[in-house]
């Protein structure tokens, strides 16, 4: 970004939006909006206490066993749909029907299911998570060059060495894209389904402070929480960077 | 000029250079609706380069992948070195018209690859195919990716992962078709410095007459669809002169005629 010629970081505008904010937050116009000063501050106390540091370690478990369960079942499933006519049939319909339906209605239902309690925010983020991955690994699997598999069978490789050595390696740069967009779907999952549940970890902070007003904890949490997505698909990306690079074009 | 035998006898080995290493006895191939192959019967020498050339829908990646093993005949059979073809196997090795290279592997790895699958220890097949690394002209490029290769360099990966199996027949789909001009004489003069170098047998497609009649000791003419063979030429060409005066050679010159007006029939 360049103003007046001058060349200004991107950081600049972060900054003029935080002082935007600082000064409405001063003049006191809307509760709702306290000081960005006032939150930092809450921010640091919050981190502090043991209820935090618990609601985060809940928070973390549901996503974790989620997203194992949405992984673990998604890859799989989207490899066989690519491989066997059958189960593409079988389990089609389903897929392409959840991957863009409002999960967030079924969170009740979830509920009746469950229970209030960490098996429903699991469930949720395992639902949130596991279609798009399922999709885009059954995208790598059927995009496979025909010619590589052909090489791959020329030079001897069949069953399971073939697919291993060709057909997983090839399919990879997809099942890596369908896991990172599943993990960010998979924390919108753990935070949907913890509010909706409202008894537990982040939830239940959120109930808390917003019933009693603490609007500079609930803004410190959302924004430990808009952080750390961020972070998880940063570090993902970098991961998947090297991935490709392998890749290389196709 | 008759072509001066090259191949060295060796102690055992078969004096004759005029054996069929690949056998090919009335095949076709029908897909679905489309016939692609009728009824072809051709003998490939051992120690030759037999070129299949024909416009383009002949059937010419039909026949060579079925040779390979990679697809099943209409009807027919081959055989190499005597064996009924049932699938692929360690006596051939293909070239692909698209390299088809692994991305995710380095050039050493895409060379070594028929050797990993063959469960050769790592330091040997290293050793094999560093050696075919240089002979492609490939050296201090061993750890690069296919996508920092030229379409040039990345044909010569392919090639050198061919012959790093060792085997007696090499297949090679329009191994050129990717490169450009300038390359392509480079890669044609290459490749006749290998024949020479290597003694294998080679089925080479091509529907560049050019091409074929420089590289190739028999050229095997292929009609339209559905492929059939419509003629057979014996290039008498030295190949012992400058790749120069061999394009300037009045037999290179009356064989690319003869193939023109072989092919005259099929125009319109
Ligand atoms: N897998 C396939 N399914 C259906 N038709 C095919 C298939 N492969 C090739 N063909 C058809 O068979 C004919 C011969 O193809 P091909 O062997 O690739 O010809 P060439 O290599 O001489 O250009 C073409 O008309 C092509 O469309
Ligand atoms: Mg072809």
């Amino acid at each position: 970004m360049t103003l007046f010629g001058y060349r200004i970081p991107m950081m600049a505008s972060l900054i003029v939006w935080g002082l935007l904010w600082e000064i409405v937050g001063r003049l006191d116009l809307i509760f709702l909006i306290p000081p960005l000063s006032g939150i930092f501050e809450a921010g640091v106390h919050l981190v502090q206490t043991g209820s935090w540091q618990a609601a985060s370690m809940i928070t973390l478990r549901s996503f974790a066993l989620g997203m194992t369960l949405a992984i673990g079942i998604g890859v799989p499933l989207g490899i066989l749909m690519g491989r066997f006519k059958a189960v593409d049939n079988l389990m089609g319909l389903w897929v392409n029907m959840f991957v863009s339906a409002p999960l967030s209605a079924l969170v009740p239902v979830l509920m009746i299911l469950f229970g209030l309690g960490e098996t429903t925010v699991v469930v949720t983020v395992f639902l949130f998570a596991v279609w798009i991955i399922v999709l885009d690994a059954r995208a790598g699997v059927t995009q496979v060059p025909q010619s590589l598999i052909e090489m791959g069978r020329s030079y001897g490789a069949n069953g399971w060495t073939l697919f291993t050595k060709i057909i997983l390696l090839s399919a990879l740069p997809e099942i890596l894209a369908g896991i990172r967009i599943g993990l960010i779907r998979g924390v919108k999952g753990v935070v949907i389904g913890q509010i909706l549940v409202s008894i537990i970890g982040y939830g239940e902070l959120f109930e808390l402070f917003s019933r009693s007003f603490e609007m500079e904890s609930f803004w410190a949490l959302t924004m430990i929480l808009f952080v750390a997505a961020m972070l998880l698909s940063a570090l993902i990306e970098l991961f998947e960077k090297r991935v490709e690079y392998y890749a290389g074009e196709r | 000029m008759p072509q001066a035998v090259q191949s060295p006898v060796r102690a055992g080995a078969p004096a004759a250079s005029d054996d069929a290493v690949v056998q090919v006895r009335g095949i076709s191939k029908t897909y679905n609706d489309v016939e692609a192959l009728r009824n072809i019967d051709l003998d490939f020498a051992r120690g030759k380069l037999t070129t299949l050339l024909g416009p383009s829908g002949c059937g010419k990646t039909t026949l060579l992948k079925i040779i390979a093993g990679l697809i099943p005949a209409s009807a027919g059979e081959v055989r190499v070195n005597g064996r009924v073809v049932t699938g692929p196997g360690p006596e051939r090795a293909f070239v692909f018209q698209d390299f088809a290279l692994m991305p995710w592997a380095t050039v050493m790895r895409n060379v070594a690859f028929g050797l990993e699958l063959r469960g050769v220890s790592a330091a040997e097949r290293k050793r094999v195919a560093m050696q075919y690394i240089e002979k492609v002209s490939l050296t201090g490029f061993e750890d690069k990716y296919p996508h920092e290769l030229s379409g040039g360099m990345r044909q010569r990966v392919g090639i050198a992962r061919a012959f790093a199996v060792n085997a007696d027949v090499l297949l090679l789909d329009e191994p050129f078709s990717a490169v450009d001009e300038q390359n392509r004489r480079k890669f044609q003069e290459d490749l006749l410095r290998l024949v020479d170098l290597e003694k294998k047998t080679f089925i080479f497609v091509t529907h560049s007459i050019e091409e074929a009649v420089y590289v190739s000791d028999r050229i095997v003419l292929l009609s339209p669809r559905p492929g059939r063979v419509s003629q057979v030429i014996d290039p008498a060409i030295d190949r012992s002169a400058s790749p120069d005066d061999i394009r300037r050679a009045p037999a290179y010159l009356d064989t690319v005629e003869e193939i023109w007006d072989g092919l005259r029939q099929y125009a319109d």
